[in-house]
């Protein structure tokens, strides 16, 4: 049989990961999130995380760029590693952009003032270098026209492809999306999935929660399956799709692929 | 979309209702018995109250009281020969206003007319001297320089007049109280000599400079991750709300003197001024933290996300997002204050309310009460209305683009 995508063949890497986390464990008052997840990712890397709710995905990714505290194990990320020290977390998270499953755009500003905030702010451009760049962010995601307006008179696949414009602005080495199609229509979907597909193949390295079965398909170098805060299986899409080991990433690849 | 669904989804004109002036009252008042039955008690109603309210307002009301006393009742004992400093205030207000008008109003031309009529009537009184004429006059030709350059548009225009705002305020205050100890060309005209609607006006404008931005502080400590700050915060909001501003303002000018060194008492004005600033900033605290926790937590994690410091995420994120949410009741706060300034005539200060009361006591005008009163009460009404029309159009103006 033929490999479902071509991207899982390429070697990718160098020696060191990019992002390196060992034995990760995150409790939520008793509740333990994360029990022990290891995983490195290589530069230019494209990671499908996914999992039913409740398995700790989505506070998984949220722990490297530290909106939430991991409190046993080691992440490092491109040979920083994320302790209390807020230098650090600054560092890390000027390296990594966020696309959330809310999109969280600021109400208050319009597009332009959205994408162009943190570069000023954070990177210290001049306005009109941060305004150039984002000019060329709104044609890449597709939506040129929309600099002027204000989030809350953009439709919610719009929204999100400002979010990713936002995120990319600040020219981040890692991108980590959260559910970023969760919240959308169908008919927008698409929108958004093409703009990751095209960011993907460009050679970002990606970490992406989803349930997106068609874009890990089209562009994921690895999976990992998460359940009750572990990791139950990983490796190419391949493996995950055709010839899956565990039972339980068999039942829950039955339940989201039957319809 | 097919061409055929074009077609059929082109959409019609929403229906058009029309009303001849009878149709509208027949609609409106009349339209069954018993809304005929209440339209008839409601104007009988209103007859029989306002009657003798006009009867005496045409034919009993004398307004020689307010005419005689009107400097007192505008600016207290403030120096004749200082007047032209109030001026100076009401002419760079008019000016503010005229830019502000210019840059950000579309239309209200009824409004603006009548705005400006109000000067240009006074000015035409037979009863004004020359120099105060020029003055009124001098309102309207400031406010239409401003208007007339505030039409331009221009970005830095637009900082102009956001900066004069927040100058003006502090500009004011430097303006009545004055520079030189001595005699001289800008002295210092002594606080026991402001009052009527020029300390009336002080306080409230003093007030609102300074309990705002201790409000916001206050309320940001509040939420602070630092036990230290919260605890100082909540303390503070909740000891100041416990009390009445009464107890506080006699504090302020019965207990201060006492811990102080009698060198550097400061002036009753000044120790009311601090009051009211330190009472109204624990309530504005409480409305600021209402706008706060409104805030989704979204906000703070994408600001985060991009890497913007906790400052910067508060400065440029949060507090725009709160505030505008609490303009309703900021506003409302500012509002209240305005009218608590009465509370200072106990402290013995001569704010407006405090020196219609010395004016009624006059032996000429003893009995004059009503007109004095009216007048009063009409004065805090204008001020009041105008702020909530501010608060109004700056919501409507702040809205854009809300999610």
């Amino acid at each position: 049989m033929s490999p479902i995508n071509d991207l899982q063949q390429t070697p990718v890497g160098g020696e060191q990961p990019i992002i390196l986390c060992r034995d990760v464990h995150k409790w939520f008052g008793n509740f333990q999130a994360l029990q022990g997840i290891s995983m490195e990712v290589y530069k230019g890397e494209v990671i499908v995380i996914f999992g039913p709710s409740g398995s700790g995905k989505s506070t998984f990714i949220r722990t490297l760029n530290r909106l939430e505290e991991h409190q046993k194990g080691q992440i490092v990320i491109d040979g920083i590693e994320l302790t209390h020290d807020v230098r650090n977390v600054e560092q890390i998270r000027m390296e990594t952009g966020m696309v959330f499953q809310q999109f969280n755009l600021f109400p208050h500003l319009n597009v332009m003032q959205n994408i162009t905030l943190a570069p000023i702010w954070v990177r210290k451009w001049p306005k009109e270098k941060a305004e150039e760049v984002a000019r060329q962010l709104l044609d890449r995601v597709g939506i040129p026209e929309q600099a002027d307006k204000y989030p809350g008179q953009l439709s919610g696949g719009q929204q999100q492809r400002v979010a990713i414009a936002r995120a990319l602005a600040m020219q981040p080495k890692i991108m980590l999306f959260d559910e970023p199609t969760s919240a959308l229509d169908p008919e927008m979907i698409k929108e958004v999935l093409d703009v990751m597909i095209e960011l993907a193949r460009s050679g970002m390295t990606m970490l992406v929660v989803t349930h997106e079965m068609g874009f890990a398909k089209a562009v994921a170098h690895r999976m990992y399956f998460f359940d009750q805060g572990l990791i139950v299986e990983s490796g190419t899409p391949d493996d995950i799709f055709i010839r899956p080991q565990e039972d339980r990433t068999k039942l829950f690849l039955s339940q989201i692929l039957s319809h | 979309m097919t061409k055929e669904l074009a077609a059929r989804a082109q959409a019609l004109p929403p229906p058009t209702e029309r009303y001849t002036l009878l149709g509208w009252v027949h609609k409106n008042l009349f339209s069954t018995w018993y809304n005929a039955l209440l339209t008839v008690l409601a104007f009988g109603l209103s007859y029989a109250l306002l009657k003798p309210i006009i009867a005496w307002l045409i034919g009993q009301s004398q307004w020689e009281v307010l005419k005689v006393n009107f400097r007192l009742l505008m600016v207290g004992q403030y120096p004749m020969a200082q007047m032209w400093r109030v001026w100076v205030c009401l002419h760079l207000l008019a000016a503010i206003v005229g830019l502000t008008w210019g840059i950000w109003v579309h239309g209200r031309r009824l409004l603006a007319a009548v705005l400006l009529l109000v000067p240009l009537s006074l000015a035409l009184l037979p009863t004004i001297s020359s120099p105060t004429r020029l003055f009124l006059l001098g309102l309207d030709v400031f406010a239409l320089i401003a208007f007339g350059l505030g039409r331009l548009r221009s970005l830095a225009l637009r900082r102009l007049a956001i900066w004069s705002w927040v100058v003006y305020f502090f500009l004011v205050i430097l303006i009545i109280t004055g520079l030189n100890p001595a005699e001289g060309w800008f002295p210092i005209v002594p606080t026991t000599l402001w009052g009527g609607l020029l300390l009336t006006s002080l306080l409230t404008v003093v007030g609102i400079a300074f309990s705002f931005p201790l409000g916001v502080l206050l309320a940001l400590g509040r939420r602070s991750r630092l036990p230290a700050i919260r605890w100082v915060s909540v303390g503070y909001i909740e000891v100041i709300r416990g009390v009445p501003l009464v107890t506080i303002l006699f504090m302020a000018s019965t207990m201060l003197p006492l811990f102080l060194p009698s060198g550097m008492r400061p002036q009753l004005v000044v120790r009311a001024m601090v009051g009211i600033t330190l009472f109204s900033a624990a309530y504005l605290a409480e409305g600021v933290r209402g706008g706060l926790q409104a805030i989704p937590h979204g906000q703070y994690e994408a600001a985060g996300a991009l890497g913007l410091s906790g400052f910067h995420t508060m400065a440029l994120i949060i507090l725009p997002q709160a505030l505008r949410i609490v303009i309703p009741v900021l506003m409302g706060q500012f509002i209240a204050l305005f009218k608590d300034t009465t509370l200072v005539a106990t402290i013995g200060l001569l704010e407006l309310l405090a020196i219609s009361r010395s004016v009624l006591a006059q032996p000429q005008f003893v009995g004059f009460q009503r007109e004095v009163y009216l007048f009063i009460t009409l004065i805090f009404w204008v001020f009041c209305y105008f702020m909530s029309y501010i608060s109004q159009r700056l919501e409507i103006a702040l809205g854009v683009g809300e999610r």
